[in-house]
């Protein structure tokens, strides 16, 4: 049997800018801000379309969830090569209080009416940094997970996935449908090229709403503040190495 | 220039402009340079120069979007995985001679 994929991609401000929390903590400023594909979800995407490449995926469906502008990163996905989309509008008010947990139930509804048999998704977005989606979708399914995938290797029924663990690598073996997540060394993705994004305007985009796949969007998580990471003071040059003996004694280091 | 040749300079331009908006300078820094580029060659016309140059202009964008990969790859191998090993290990190591 050949898979049918569902990928997820998720637009968040882009890896480059600087971000800046807004005055009152309750979030960060997305206005006026760079935005593209969470980078681990272009891995993911890359992964699914080689797996078409190869024979081994019959069709590779990119799923995004958020506001109207989430589209463009669908299309990105589409560029680089997915068949069709999926729109899971969801509008901005609501969006910032979306949690992995309403997103999986989404993917696990898509992927049940897609008859989709694996899905493969980012390990986690750069903005949230949850590191959840994967997983909680293959809860919700009751399909097998490999997360951190650094490799990925398909035959028949049986999914091989060498996991990323602390200070080494694991593999495992998954029987199908199963969910993996994309760790950074998976493979390099390729870059979505004008000619492609113009060829991707005429792929097909379906627009959905969480109410259509009857997944329930309220959230038991406020978030109550965010706040910048600690500033890093300026360092000072010393001169010969007792100095910097000097200097790490007086801190304490030595 | 035949049509042919045309087209393609046309959608070499395209193409780059295109990639330089991601350029770590800017994309105006970009265009500004690639129209330049562009310009100091606007009076070639033997066919067989203007196809290399074209070739040139081609590799410059598969080294952009080299360039795009790698500094991306970078930081989040930063962000994510090396700074902590990184600080780990010279702590450890400070530690080590601590003890010695």
């Amino acid at each position: 049997t050949m898979a049918r994929v569902l990928v997820g991609v998720k637009r968040v401000i882009d890896y480059a800018v600087k971000i800046r929390v807004k005055p009152d903590k309750s979030g960060v400023v997305t206005e006026g801000v760079k935005h593209s594909m969470n980078p681990f979800d272009e891995i993911a995407v890359e992964e699914a379309i080689r797996l078409k490449e190869k024979k081994f995926a019959t069709e590779v469906i990119a799923v995004t969830c958020g506001p109207t502008q989430s589209q463009e990163t669908l299309r990105t996905a589409l560029a680089m090569g997915a068949d069709r989309g999926i729109h899971v509008e969801i509008p901005a008010d609501d969006y910032v209080k979306t949690g992995p947990l309403q997103i999986s139930k989404i993917f696990a509804k898509l992927a049940e009416q897609e008859k989709a048999n694996l899905i493969i998704l980012g390990k986690q977005a750069i903005d949230g940094d949850n590191n959840q989606t994967a997983q909680m979708t293959a809860a919700v399914l009751d399909w097998a997970q490999g997360t951190f995938a650094s490799e990925l290797k398909l035959e028949g029924e049986k999914l091989t996935v060498v996991r990323e663990v602390d200070g080494g690598l694991e593999t495992i073996d998954l029987k199908m449908p199963a969910v993996v997540s994309a760790d950074l060394r998976l493979n390099e993705p390729r870059y979505a090229t004008l000619p492609n994004i113009m060829k991707a305007k005429k792929k097909k985009v379906a627009k959905l709403t969480a109410k259509d796949l009857g997944v329930d969007l309220a959230s038991s998580i406020e978030i109550l503040e965010v706040a910048d990471p600690p500033q890093r003071l300026a360092g000072i040059k010393v001169e010969n190495t007792e100095e910097l003996v000097g200097k790490l004694k007086e801190a304490g280091l030595v | 220039m035949s049509t042919e040749l045309k087209h393609a300079v046309k959608q070499l331009y395209k193409t780059l402009i295109f990639i330089g908006r991601e350029y770590p300078k800017g994309g105006i820094y970009f265009r500004d340079k690639c129209h330049a580029a562009f310009m100091k060659n606007k009076d070639v016309t033997d066919p067989a120069e203007i196809k290399m140059l074209i070739s040139r202009g081609e590799y410059v964008v598969k080294e952009l979007e080299a360039l795009y990969r790698l500094r991306k790859y970078r930081t989040l191998r930063k962000r994510y995985y090396d700074s902590e090993t990184f600080e780990e290990t010279m702590l450890k190591n400070i530690r080590y001679f601590d003890e010695k």
